[in-house]
């Protein structure tokens, strides 16, 4: 894959929002709505924050560069001037004077002593023939015979006809300059009248530039040597540690690092003839102090931004996204609430209707042998009636089991009607046992009753209750071994009414503990819904109770549901004793007698 | 126990006829009709030949009129008439409905037939102590 592609797919991954519940997709969508708030706030502040670093920089280079260019262009024709002057008092004395008249050592020391006089700076004067030989020489050394043919002075005079040069210590170790000019005698033989200038004049032309102390101009070659003193580079002859900018007519301005440390804001204009180069150095620090100080506190202000949106964003992102779990959580609670809900109106429904159709017949069978039965016994008794009646009790004990099961049905389907009544907790404990009593059985499950002696009568819903307790003492049944024992107590209090539901089964952890109530949350791995305790701590909460859980591994765990006395609702009187009862709990008289 | 004129109205009649046999045997005079029309025109029948029904035991689920309109039907032409509601739906809101149109109880089937006795003479005791609807108020003398 190549680089763009990796891009470009790292990219889109940012604008892609997946679909799903896993934790891998908050992640993703923590990170992405993370990353784009922050770089939707931080790009901007970083292009701003560039742009106006750089508009205010050049804005204070071009009030730095103004004064500076004036300075240098200034001091430059000064130095023209000056060597001009000097070139064009040389070339006169050559073209003056003849070969001949220059080669005597009386008349090249007159004609040096007027013009010492007239041009300050100028040390010596030396003619030189044709072969590099200095023929005549008037000055402070001793260098008549000196032989300059291999001089690059002595080449470029004769290649240019006049030559200014750079600055050279020579045969006399001085730092000095030479001004030549080329002369022909009569015969057409060629000459070179040479004068040498010191650059003392060059430190003073220098120096009238005026600059602060702590600022620096030379004059340099080219070649980046060094003509003049400098304060931060050295002597002549020094090689400048940047590169200086190409010749141009115009003064260049640009930015230099110094030995010593500092910023410094040069300048530097170039000469036609000779090969100089001007240059006036300034420190940044001290012109542009208030550059510095906006520099940091623009980077200051950057950074401190950046890192509040990251922060902020990051903050928000979280928040959301929690939301947004926490939205789609209870999305599928209530989903899977509702389908529960269905399920069972569902069952419900199909249990009435079952419970209908099996009514009927079963009165019919129950008045049959109602009615075989009420026939036999005015028959005179004998063995043959005695059996007959027996086969008879038999069928209508079977019908009054039938019954019993198809009312447990309507009870269950009766449920799924929503509506506060008056209820006793008692009995509705009774009809959710009634429907584990097989299990009780199976089991060995030592059941205790532990019921208040008053008929805890409160208003509430009675399918809903049943719910309820069918949940918790449900999950009793599956955390005791076979043969465990459950205690169900009802009490009564201020307030309501208390019922517990005590197993010595496995127990649970702190941690398990404090997960329970949580949608999803099971320890049934593969069996369980995790909505069994989420759906009955909402509905507990909806009726106005709560519940209490105690547990401890090894020892069981204690369920306490509260509930409220709750308002009356105004009923028809008895509606809802109809004569259906319970009458095949474990514990009733009359199943125990069948 | 005074005997009583009792009216049977449901649509099985493998059902009423077995118990009508039954209420024979205990000396109850009894009849059935197997849908409301035909129920509320035996009882406006018995009215008329002044041996009135005393009391009505009404199956809610039948074809055509059900047992609650039936009941409707009954409580505006025959107001002094208990009528017992005797279903095979136990269902609540039924019952319900039934004691609020004015039924004065309200019976599951499979039903055993002396705790059916019991209720009718009950509904009668009651009918000829006070209005049917104060006697609905007072509720089934006991339960099962």
């Amino acid at each position: 894959m190549s680089r763009w592609q990796h891009w470009r797919k790292r990219i889109t991954d940012i604008f892609t929002f997946p679909e799903g519940m896993d934790e891998a997709r908050y992640r993703h969508l923590k990170r992405n709505i993370g990353v784009l708030m922050a770089m939707v706030s931080i790009v901007p502040l970083c292009l701003m924050a560039l742009i106006n670093f750089h508009i205010y920089r050049a804005s204070l280079d071009r009030e730095l560069e103004v004064p500076m260019r004036g300075l240098v262009n200034k001091t430059k024709h000064s130095f023209e001037l000056y060597l001009r002057e000097r070139l064009s008092a040389v070339s006169f004395i050559a073209s003056a004077y003849s070969w001949d008249e220059l080669s005597k050592e009386q008349t090249l020391s007159r004609i040096f002593h007027i013009a010492k006089q007239e041009f300050e700076g100028l040390v010596d004067f030396g003619l030189i023939d044709a072969e590099g030989r200095q023929v005549a020489y008037v000055g402070p050394y001793k260098l008549k015979d000196k032989n300059y043919a291999e001089q690059p002075w002595f080449h470029e005079t004769r290649i240019r006809g006049s030559f200014i040069s750079d600055v050279f210590l020579g045969y006399r170790n001085v730092p000095h300059i030479v001004i030549a000019v080329e002369g022909h005698t009569v015969s057409g033989k060629i000459w070179v009248l040479r004068a040498t200038i010191n650059t003392d004049r060059f430190d003073e032309l220098i120096a009238s530039m005026d600059l602060d102390a702590d600022s620096d101009a030379f004059l340099a070659n080219t070649k980046g040597l060094l003509q003049t003193r400098s304060r931060l580079f050295g002597e002549p002859m020094t090689e400048l540690p940047f590169p200086l900018p190409g010749s141009s007519y115009q003064a260049s301005a640009f930015h230099v690092d110094a030995p010593d440390g500092k910023h410094y804001f040069a300048t530097a204009t170039s000469f036609v003839n000779p090969d100089y180069v001007l240059v006036a150095m300034r420190p940044v620090t001290d012109l542009a102090s208030s550059w510095y100080s906006l520099r940091s506190d623009l980077l200051m202000v950057l950074v401190g931004g950046a890192i509040l949106i990251w922060l902020v964003a990051f903050k928000l992102t979280d928040i959301l996204v929690q939301r947004i779990m926490d939205a789609d959580r209870s999305r599928e609670t209530a989903f899977r609430e509702i389908e529960h809900t269905h399920k069972l109106s569902s069952i419900g429904r199909l249990a009435a209707g079952v419970a209908h159709e099996v009514n009927n017949p079963l009165a019919i069978i129950n008045e049959k042998a109602g009615l075989m039965k009420d026939l036999l016994a005015r028959e005179a008794a004998s063995p043959l009636n005695e059996r007959l009646l027996k086969q008879i009790e038999g069928v209508l004990g079977s019908v009054a089991r039938c019954r019993t099961i198809t009312h447990r049905l309507l009870g269950f389907a009766r449920r799924m009607d929503v509506s506060i009544e008056q209820l006793d907790v008692n009995d509705v404990l009774k009809d959710v046992l009634g429907f584990l009593e097989k299990e009780v059985v199976k089991r060995s499950v030592d059941l205790r009753l532990e019921l208040s002696e008053a008929s805890p009568v409160i208003a509430s819903d009675r399918g809903q209750l049943q719910q309820v307790f069918l949940n918790i003492i449900g999950n009793a049944f599956e955390a005791i071994p076979d043969g465990g024992s459950i205690t169900i107590s009802s009490r009564t209090v201020e307030d309501g009414v208390t019922v517990a539901v005590r197993d010595n089964g496995c127990g649970m952890s702190q941690e398990t503990l404090s997960h329970i109530f949580e949608p999803f949350f099971t320890t049934k791995k593969g069996t369980g819904t995790g909505l069994g305790l989420s759906i009955t701590y909402g509905i507990v909460r909806r009726l106005g109770g709560n519940i209490e859980v105690w547990s401890a591994v090894g020892e069981g765990s204690i369920f306490t549901v509260h509930l409220p006395w709750g308002k009356p609702e105004p009923q028809l009187p008895h509606a809802e004793q109809a004569h259906i009862s319970y009458t095949s709990l474990p514990w009733s008289d009359q199943e125990k007698k069948s | 126990m005074k005997t009583v004129r009792i009216l049977f109205i449901d649509d099985e009649t493998a059902f009423t006829a077995t118990l009508l046999e039954r209420m024979e045997l205990r000396n109850i005079d009894a009849k059935a009709a197997p849908d409301g029309h035909s129920g509320i025109a035996m009882m406006d029948e018995s009215v008329r030949s002044g041996t009135p029904f005393e009391v009505i035991v009404l199956d809610v689920l039948m074809p055509g009129m059900d047992g609650l309109e039936t009941l409707r039907h009954l409580r505006q032409r025959h107001p002094g008439v208990p009528v017992v509601v005797l279903t095979g739906h136990g269902s609540t809101r039924d019952g319900m409905k039934a004691m609020q149109l004015g039924a004065v109880d309200y019976l599951v089937k499979p039903v055993d037939i002396d705790e059916l006795v019991r209720v009718v003479h009950n509904a009668a005791e009651c009918a000829d102590a006070m209005s049917p609807k104060a006697c609905m108020e007072q509720g089934p003398a006991e339960q099962i």
